[in-house]
């Protein structure tokens, strides 16, 4: 039972994945598809990170929203990404240890 | 070494190299999928062929917790497809940022798509028109599959060996990474802080206020997001 939902998961995930690849190389597309194609990595990380980064801890929005300025001021300084990542998680692992917040 | 040898040992590196923050968010992640399932009631070898088969964290951690509702199959792959189905837009981007590269590549690239292999992928534009760029993706993309299948698999064996105070705090890496890739571009260019801002905000108001899924919202977001681009970039110079 386990497995078939596995494979129907499997597939109803591969296929939307997956059809691009055919379809792209037919196509020529008009100048602003081409726009809105090239826009779609900057829209999707806008919605990938808000609101979902305020719940990082649950019942706690403010950490996962100073975990993200201090994300934010850390990529102003041209930081390497690694060290970023590793700013976010002290901010947040820190914030999370004060009761009162 | 002869010079093709060594540029795809160069992309290699470089693949891991852009790699490494996704291996350090979905660890912790994979580990909590891992430990989840198992205590859900489903095997290691099935949690872990989730995760080889599936490998989508979002839609892994809904399905274990409907399998153990007593939801119906059916009904959790539909959720899964809904859930899922944002990887159709960013697919149909990454495509057409990857022309260059060969349909034999395009295929297994597109089966490692995540929310966070496209963002990392889709910053490094420049590496799909040097030689051997298909290496540098097909690394970056190896290296997070690996990981997200390894960390599955230790949570469901071990259990949870990252403290939870850690693995929790541990969180806000994806959303670190996500904003360590989109602040360099919008210092060059604002415009760009202008598309992700209305996708943003629309993702908040079809959650918040429409109360829709993440999925239905995080799809419509990135569209609507995707087409204040078309007039945002006005001279298509992105």
């Amino acid at each position: 039972m386990i497995f078939l939902i596995i494979l129907g998961m499997a597939l109803v995930t591969m296929i939307p994945r997956i059809i691009p690849a055919f379809i792209v190389d037919h196509l020529i597309f008009k100048d602003w598809v081409n726009r809105f194609l090239n826009a779609i990595p900057y829209a999707a990380l806008g919605a990938l990170i808000f609101p979902a980064i305020l719940y990082v801890i649950p019942d706690k929005p403010i950490i996962g929203l100073v975990g993200g300025v201090i994300a934010i001021l850390l990529s102003l300084m041209n930081l390497n990404i690694i060290l970023i990542v590793i700013g976010a998680i002290l901010t947040v692992f820190i914030l999370s240890q004060i009761n009162w917040l | 070494m002869t010079p093709t040898k060594t540029q795809s040992n160069s992309m290699m590196k470089q693949g891991i190299k852009a790699g490494f923050p996704i291996v350090i968010g979905y660890l912790p992640v994979a580990i909590t999928f891992g430990v989840l399932a198992k205590q859900t009631g489903l095997s290691l070898f099935e949690l872990t062929s989730m995760s080889i088969f599936v490998y989508a964290g979002a839609s892994q951690f809904m399905a274990v917790n409907m399998i153990g509702l007593g939801v119906s199959a059916t009904e959790i792959i539909l959720a899964t497809f809904i859930l899922n189905f944002r990887h159709f837009v960013m697919s149909f981007s990454f495509m057409n940022q990857l022309r260059m590269i060969p349909l034999r590549v395009k295929v297994p690239l597109t089966l490692g798509l995540t929310d966070e292999t496209f963002a990392v992928s889709s910053m490094y534009t420049e590496e799909a028109k040097k030689e051997k760029g298909d290496i540098f993706y097909l690394t970056l993309l190896i290296t997070a599959y690996l990981s997200w299948i390894g960390g599955s698999f230790l949570g469901g064996l071990l259990g949870n060996i990252i403290p939870e105070k850690l693995s929790q705090s541990m969180g806000i890496a994806l959303y670190a990474m996500f904003i360590g890739l989109i602040i360099p571009p919008i210092k060059k260019e604002l415009k760009l802080g202008l598309i992700a801002l209305v996708a943003m905000i629309t993702n908040t108001i079809c959650s918040e206020v429409f109360l829709l899924s993440s999925g239905w919202s995080i799809v419509i977001g990135t569209i609507i997001g995707g087409l204040s681009g078309v007039f945002i970039q006005k001279e298509g110079n992105i």
